[in-house]
């Protein structure tokens, strides 16, 4: 029993880097431009096809191909923003955005659909199907490589926004937009930016995901949204390093729960955050607390 | 004064209007066995959602027929169309649609939707307006514990699936069967039934049960399960799945754990072709791997060979390609057509009456006879091989079309 509960940890441990992977760009983007992304989960999804594509279609590997995917989810993050998002403006302008990222939503599944039809796809190197063994366990490569990213593509986030004068021109749109404005800084440009940032972190989780989830269609995105969200909301809006921590907390707690009875290891994550939001009502890493750092 | 006499004019002629309207409309609706040279048949598919994989199989399936059966005149002379209406995999949903469908496109003929889960219910909605309802994605108990007189499902019953498996495994030397088994299976009630009846022969043959589990379907990694059942080491995997992902992610991490049961079947996933080998990551992890069915693209029959030639043709790819589901809707299309062409009507009652009366059918799937519950009794089990990237049948041992089985399972 210890051993399967210490092989459950580190199952869940890994897979909370993957999870963080996809949910980092819509608290990044929760956090400065005040939207819910409810495009992230098909756009998780769009970044898992674009690898398909180079991978299947240019023989380039998938870690490569995140040379290729990240910019290009870079560029598609900045046009849904100045397409969907830029011009809505005035007091109901938070509503609306989350219907507009629905259309986005709509559109991109639509146009996958077309393009790719019903059936599975999935991603495939050498490293999906490999493993270490380290700890006298089994540690999947797939998901090493996924935790390594997640870390990595967190610190940069973090390096960004802490470190650069561009982070310190997020940071303030975050805490005050019409205050920022009048100190010179141009939200609209940051917003963009922080959009197609957002965006872009998802090319990493998309390939991730496409390459641990055994397979995918357009449709896949939906499974993923009410999770990303959720995590986002344990974490608290706006945090990005929370949003790993919230990750690792839902899949290592899915998967304890699963030595026992699989059927509840949803329900208690549920359960969790109930409890947690009851006493901690802005999540593990409040969103004030986070625009203060 | 005159204003209100003049709106009293109005309203009243409106409300003869719309009762004329309703009039023609219910003298219209199709289970009296309209006489309108198109023959209306409606389905509610899962064009999008969690079956949409298998949802658009069924579609083509039904297409397929829909073109063949007009292309040799139709039914008794009359046309036939399909409205299908897309119910992204959702129980709510496939209740309005099959509503819509009589009440207000005023179908003469239903067909059914994908998986179990939704033809409980569409067959509900169809009995209470009169129709007959053949499916062939409704094999669970699920379905046929309602004791509908109208439903019809041409597949296979879903509870015997695995029996070839059972029986062969008892018929095996003691030295040569597994020893353990696990049994992780989603819920679903299409997997359970199979599952806990094929565990509950197994015990019975002495073969140990050293995992069985339900999980949900909405899982986000099948991970710390599969490394769960992994770490069990049983001899042989009897996996209840419903699709393609689950099949994959439980091989991927039997790798990663370098795992290697001396068998291994699934219910569901290994019978689509093209995209389960590419989703297991190619011929070699997939050598070996079982899933049982009543259909595969290469059944010897004139009728299947033909409809995947057809299939082939419109859609692309290969042979192989073509899964179950699509000879699945087909098979229902042929059932009801006969239906129509013996009784010379489309009401449901009469077609209801023709269906029990014991008939046997042909169908691409082979006979179909059906029993007072409306299963299909001459359904026939097989269990199907992925073997050296080749799609084969295996048992029963000795039924024709049958290769050697591939046992112990090749390491992957």
């Amino acid at each position: 029993m210890t051993s399967e509960i210490s092989q459950a940890i580190a199952a869940g441990i890994l897979g909370g880097g993957v999870y963080a992977l996809m949910a980092a760009g819509l608290t990044l983007i929760f956090g400065v431009l005040d939207i819910i992304n409810v495009a992230q989960g098909i756009l998780v999804v769009l970044g898992a096809y674009l690898s398909y594509v180079l991978s299947v279609h240019l023989h380039l590997d998938l870690l490569l191909g995140l040379l290729i995917t990240v910019p290009a989810m870079f560029v598609i993050g900045l046009v849904i923003y100045w397409l969907f998002i830029r011009p809505l403006r005035g007091a109901e302008r938070t509503s609306m955005t989350l219907l507009a990222c629905f259309a986005v939503a709509l559109i991109i599944e639509g146009v996958l659909y077309r393009e790719f039809g019903s059936n599975y796809v999935s991603l495939n190197a050498w490293y999906t199907s490999s493993s270490v063994h380290l700890f006298n366990f089994y540690l999947a490569d797939i998901y090493l490589i996924g935790f390594g990213l997640a870390v990595v593509a967190i610190a940069a986030m973090y390096l960004i926004l802490y470190r650069t004068k561009f982070g310190r021109a997020v940071r303030a749109t975050m805490q005050n937009q019409a205050a920022a404005r009048l100190i010179g800084i141009d939200v609209n440009r940051v917003a963009a930016l922080t959009f197609g940032i957002g965006t872009a972190v998802t090319a990493i989780g998309g390939m991730v995901f496409g390459a641990t989830s055994g397979g995918f269609t357009p449709n896949s995105g939906y499974d993923l949204i009410s999770r990303l969200l959720a995590i986002v909301i344990l974490a608290g809006m706006g945090s990005i390093g929370g949003a790993l921590v919230a990750a690792v907390f839902m899949t290592t707690a899915e998967a304890l729960v699963d030595v026992w009875q699989p059927n509840w290891s949803v329900a208690v994550f549920y359960l969790a955050i109930v409890i947690i939001l009851t006493f901690r009502p802005a999540g593990l890493f409040g969103r004030r607390a986070v625009r203060a750092q | 004064m005159r204003s209100l006499t003049h709106r009293t004019r109005f309203l009243a002629i409106g409300a003869a209007a719309v009762l004329a309207t309703a009039l023609v409309a219910a003298c219209g609706s199709s289970s009296s066995g309209s006489s309108s040279k198109t023959i209306l048949i409606g389905a509610s598919l899962s064009l999008t959602g969690d079956f949409s994989a298998d949802g658009i199989a069924f579609e083509r399936g039904y297409e397929l027929w829909e073109h063949d059966v007009n292309a040799h005149g139709g039914i008794n002379g009359r046309k036939v169309k399909l409205i299908i209406l897309n119910d992204n995999s959702s129980t709510n949903q496939v209740d309005t649609n099959y509503t819509d469908l009589i009440t207000v496109k005023h179908v003469d003929l239903t067909f059914g939707p994908f998986s179990s889960l939704l033809t409980a219910p569409a067959a509900e909605v169809a009995h209470r307006y009169g129709f007959a309802f053949v499916e062939g994605a409704g094999g669970s108990p699920l379905v046929f514990n309602e004791k509908l007189p109208n439903v019809f499902d041409v597949a296979l019953p879903v509870a015997n699936a695995l029996d070839p498996l059972v029986n062969w495994l008892k018929a095996q030397p003691a030295a040569q069967r597994p020893t353990s088994a696990a049994y992780p299976i989603v819920n679903d009630p299409f997997t359970v039934l199979q599952e806990q009846r094929a565990q509950g022969f197994l015990q019975q043959a002495g073969i140990h049960t050293s995992y069985s589990k339900i999980f949900p379907m909405e899982v986000p990694d099948y991970l710390p399960t599969a490394n769960l059942v992994a770490g069990k080491k049983p001899q042989m995997v009897v996996l209840g799945s419903v699709d393609v992902p689950t099949v994959a992610s439980f091989v991927h991490a039997f790798e990663q754990q370098h795992f290697n049961p001396k068998l291994m079947i699934a219910t569901a996933g290994p019978d689509q072709g093209q995209a389960f080998l590419s989703a297991v990551g190619g011929a070699a992890a997939a050598n070996g791997i079982m899933v049982p069915n009543l259909w595969y693209p290469g059944y010897a029959d004139p009728t299947s060979q033909a409809m995947v030639r057809e299939y082939v043709a419109k859609y692309g790819g290969s042979p192989s390609g073509v899964n179950a589901d699509v000879a699945e809707a087909y098979s229902v299309g042929q059932i009801t057509a006969d239906a129509v062409k013996a009784t010379g009507s489309t009401k449901g009652s009469a077609i209801d009456a023709y269906l029990h009366g014991n008939h046997t059918f042909a169908s691409v799937e082979g006979p179909v006879q059906f029993n007072s519950l409306g299963e299909n009794v001459k359904a026939i089990a097989f269990v199907f091989q992925w073997q050296n990237g080749k799609f084969v049948q295996v048992l029963p041992l000795g039924a024709k079309g049958s290769v050697p089985i591939l046992y112990p399972k090749p390491n992957w």
